[in-house]
């Protein structure tokens, strides 16, 4: 072999290992911390071997500081993000601002149709699907059948505001630490007031009127904080208004709490290995009030690409790999049907085996239950069931959400918290232009 | 002469910064302890302080997710550049401000020490695009400029502090007999303020390890330090408290260690210039 034709052979071995590294794309994911994530992390052997031309890597953040930086990144046109997870609130805003590519597109195996009716909805801008569900949630009543039993009572699965009381008078034993009812209190427009905005559709309240006119001076939003500090303050654990998701994950874990309103997601962990009431949970729906409306909200975290994305078709690629049908029967094959990411597909509802799991049930339920486009009794401007889908209203989430927790702290009274929270929502909206 | 301290008066001061000492390294304690529970220990009510089931597992887990030696590295190499830089600039400035002052010295070291007050976020906009147009997002060389930038009024007015005890007719004799500004500055300055540039360049160390804000919020996968490891272990929905503790005790062992064995330095640093 002559030194000209190893050389040759040498260049276009080369040539050959640079066209295919040039061949690779890789795209940046954002992402929460949470389990179903962390999960499809482990489970990237399975999209390597179907793509190995794309290569991920992952931004893992909290989801305060995630929201920041895909808003700063995304308004700023930055590029930095491929594919990023954003919630059911961020969806509608960044579709309407032309922040997000549409998924329209996505290959026919994805099944669009197969997406729950009321996620889909909530992902849906003018027409275009333009966030894909990676798992869905509602919330649902949470309680325990053997406190339940004791007091000789029986939930119902579709149960009012009246029986909630009922059940958390007759649950709740302080000298035992034992309280009836664990609700959220912490401020923030994600943690006390994604509860209590949605528990406020159930007493036909509603943030505002047609014309952006805030209503927390109407009897409806009264009569939802009156039954709220009652059943907090009457029923519930000390110290509750420092009390969000995780707070109450482990009072109830702990067997402290009677009956816990919160996010489905939590049932697999209320009733996992590091629950103390594990084999003693039952569940039912968000309690109404007999006015047509529910007190569950809707939430999905879902995968979006960016319009500034620079590698939009491997970003679709992995969109329909993480959120389609396979996907779902990928985690049943690896880890069990209790652990597939839940509340997204129609067709996971009708699978007999993820049908033994013992909260599926009563979470496609609860989804069900939810609409985000007609949220209240009355009519509304807006979308969203416990928050309002404008880019305000995370602020003013948070700050009635501190009004309503300094409240529940014995800070303030609620006509004072109302009409605290009526001034302050009336200035920035008028401020913001909504209010002429 | 020294003043005899009387043995009770002794025993009470002892008792009494071990008391403080405790306080201030019981929230640490607590971590580092947490983070060899079960994630159900951890978040045992009551608390506990101690559990019958210790782990290692928690360490096994977040090696096993997170690819650790990449944020340790860029954490050395951020903090370490940042400071680095900082000093060398920090230094002439410094001996300027103390040895040849002008009518706004003073004016000018307050002005710099304001910028400190200003939140960061206030910048984040012009800071943020600058950095993407520029092509130092999620780049080393950009945090490592962006946290000297931030640093450098405290590297300054470190400095200014320790030179301004250094008596200035010492660096005139080394000019009457020849020196450069170069040499009086590298030859006679630095090795009579070595003690204080020390403290200073360790302090900035620490204070660059542990930004968080800009070095989570300029970075996504490449640049990203033990900050952003530890923010993605933090999850809003499911009790991780362990795992994450785990985590923050990986992140913040160096920078614990280098305090420890550093702390003489530290002390004397800090401490330098305040008793005449």
């Amino acid at each position: 072999m002559t030194t000209t034709f190893r050389a040759l052979l040498g260049a276009t071995a080369l040539l050959a290992l640079t066209a295919g590294a040039q061949a690779e794309t890789t795209i940046t994911v954002a992402t929460v911390n949470n389990g179903d994530m962390v999960r499809m992390q482990g489970l990237m052997d399975d999209f390597y071997a179907k793509h190995p031309d794309i290569k991920v890597e992952w931004v893992t953040l909290e989801e305060n500081v995630l929201r920041q930086n895909v808003t700063t990144d995304i308004a700023t046109g930055g590029g930095q993000y491929d594919v990023m997870t954003i919630g059911t609130y961020e969806v509608p805003i960044w579709g309407k601002q032309g922040w997000l590519t549409s998924l329209d597109d996505l290959p026919a195996s994805y099944d669009v149709d197969d997406l729950l009716p009321a996620i889909r909805g909530g992902l849906t801008v003018d027409g275009h699907l333009m966030a894909s569900p990676f798992y869905g949630e509602s919330s649902m009543v949470m309680y325990r059948k053997d406190l339940m039993d004791a007091a000789g009572l029986t939930m119902p699965d579709a149960p009012t505001w009246a029986d909630i009381e009922t059940a958390a008078k007759a649950m709740t034993d302080k000298s035992k630490e034992q309280y009836g009812i664990c609700l959220r209190g912490k401020a923030g427009w994600g943690e006390n007031m994604a509860f209590l905005t949605a528990m406020s559709n159930s007493f036909g309240a509603r943030w505002f009127d047609e014309n952006w006119k805030p209503q927390f001076d109407q009897p409806e939003w009264k009569a939802t904080l009156d039954t709220y500090l009652h059943l907090m303050n009457e029923y519930g654990p000390p110290g509750a208004s420092n009390n969000g998701f995780n707070e109450n994950l482990t009072l109830f874990q702990q067997g402290h709490c009677g009956m816990w309103i919160d996010a489905t997601v939590a049932a697999s962990f209320v009733t996992g290995k590091d629950s103390t009431v594990a084999d003693k949970v039952g569940f039912a729906l968000a309690p109404d009030n007999g006015l047509g409306k529910r007190g569950n909200w809707l939430w999905a975290w879902s995968l979006a690409i960016p319009s500034s994305s620079k590698n939009q078709e491997a970003a679709k690629t992995f969109i329909d790999w993480a959120t389609n049908k396979d996907y779902l029967a990928l985690v049943a094959s690896k880890e069990g049907w209790a652990n597939v990411p839940p509340g997204t597909r129609t067709s996971l509802y009708s699978n007999p085996e993820y049908a033994k799991v013992p909260f599926a049930k009563m979470t496609i339920d609860s989804i069900n239950a939810a609409d985000p486009t007609h949220p209240t009794v009355k009519p509304v401007p807006y979308v969203g069931v416990q928050f309002v889908a404008i880019p305000e209203f995370q602020g003013l989430g948070t700050t009635v959400g501190e009004l309503f927790s300094a409240a529940l702290a014995g800070q303030s009274s609620a006509d004072d918290a109302l009409a605290a929270a009526q001034t302050a929502v009336t200035e920035e909206m008028t401020s913001a232009g909504y209010i002429k | 002469m020294a003043r005899a301290v009387s043995p009770r008066r002794y025993w009470i001061t002892t008792l009494a910064a071990w008391g403080v000492s405790l306080l201030i390294f019981f929230p640490v304690l607590w971590m580092i302890l947490t983070s060899f529970k079960t994630e159900a220990s951890a978040v045992a009510s009551p608390p506990q302080l101690f559990t019958a089931e210790w782990t290692t597992q928690n360490y096994a887990d977040v090696w096993a997710r997170s690819d650790y030696p990449r944020f340790f590295w860029n954490s050395v190499v951020i903090s370490v550049g940042s400071t680095l830089l900082g000093l060398a600039v920090a230094i002439p400035a410094a001996w300027s401000m103390a040895f040849v002052p002008g009518k706004k010295t003073k004016d000018l070291l307050m002005w710099m020490l304001s910028t400190k007050m200003m939140p960061g976020v206030a910048v984040l906009i012009p800071l943020y695009l600058l950095f993407q147009r520029t092509g130092l997002f999620d780049t080393k060389i950009g945090l490592v400029l962006a946290l000297m930038l931030m640093n450098l009024p405290i590297i300054v007015w470190m400095l200014y502090t320790y030179f301004k005890e250094i008596p200035s007719e010492i660096l005139e004799a080394a000019r009457m007999d020849g020196a450069s500004l170069w040499k009086e500055v590298v030859y006679v300055l630095t090795p009579m303020a070595v003690p204080g540039i020390a403290s200073t360049l360790l302090l900035n160390v620490i204070l660059a390890w542990n930004e968080a804000f800009w070095t989570i919020t300029l970075t996504t996968t490449k640049a990203a330090p033990l900050s952003a490891f530890i923010a993605s272990f933090s999850a809003p929905q499911g009790l991780f408290y362990a795992k994450l503790s785990a985590a923050s005790t990986m992140a913040i062992a160096p920078i614990l260690i280098l305090g420890w064995f550093s702390q003489k330095q530290l002390v004397r640093g800090l401490t330098f210039g305040a008793v005449k």
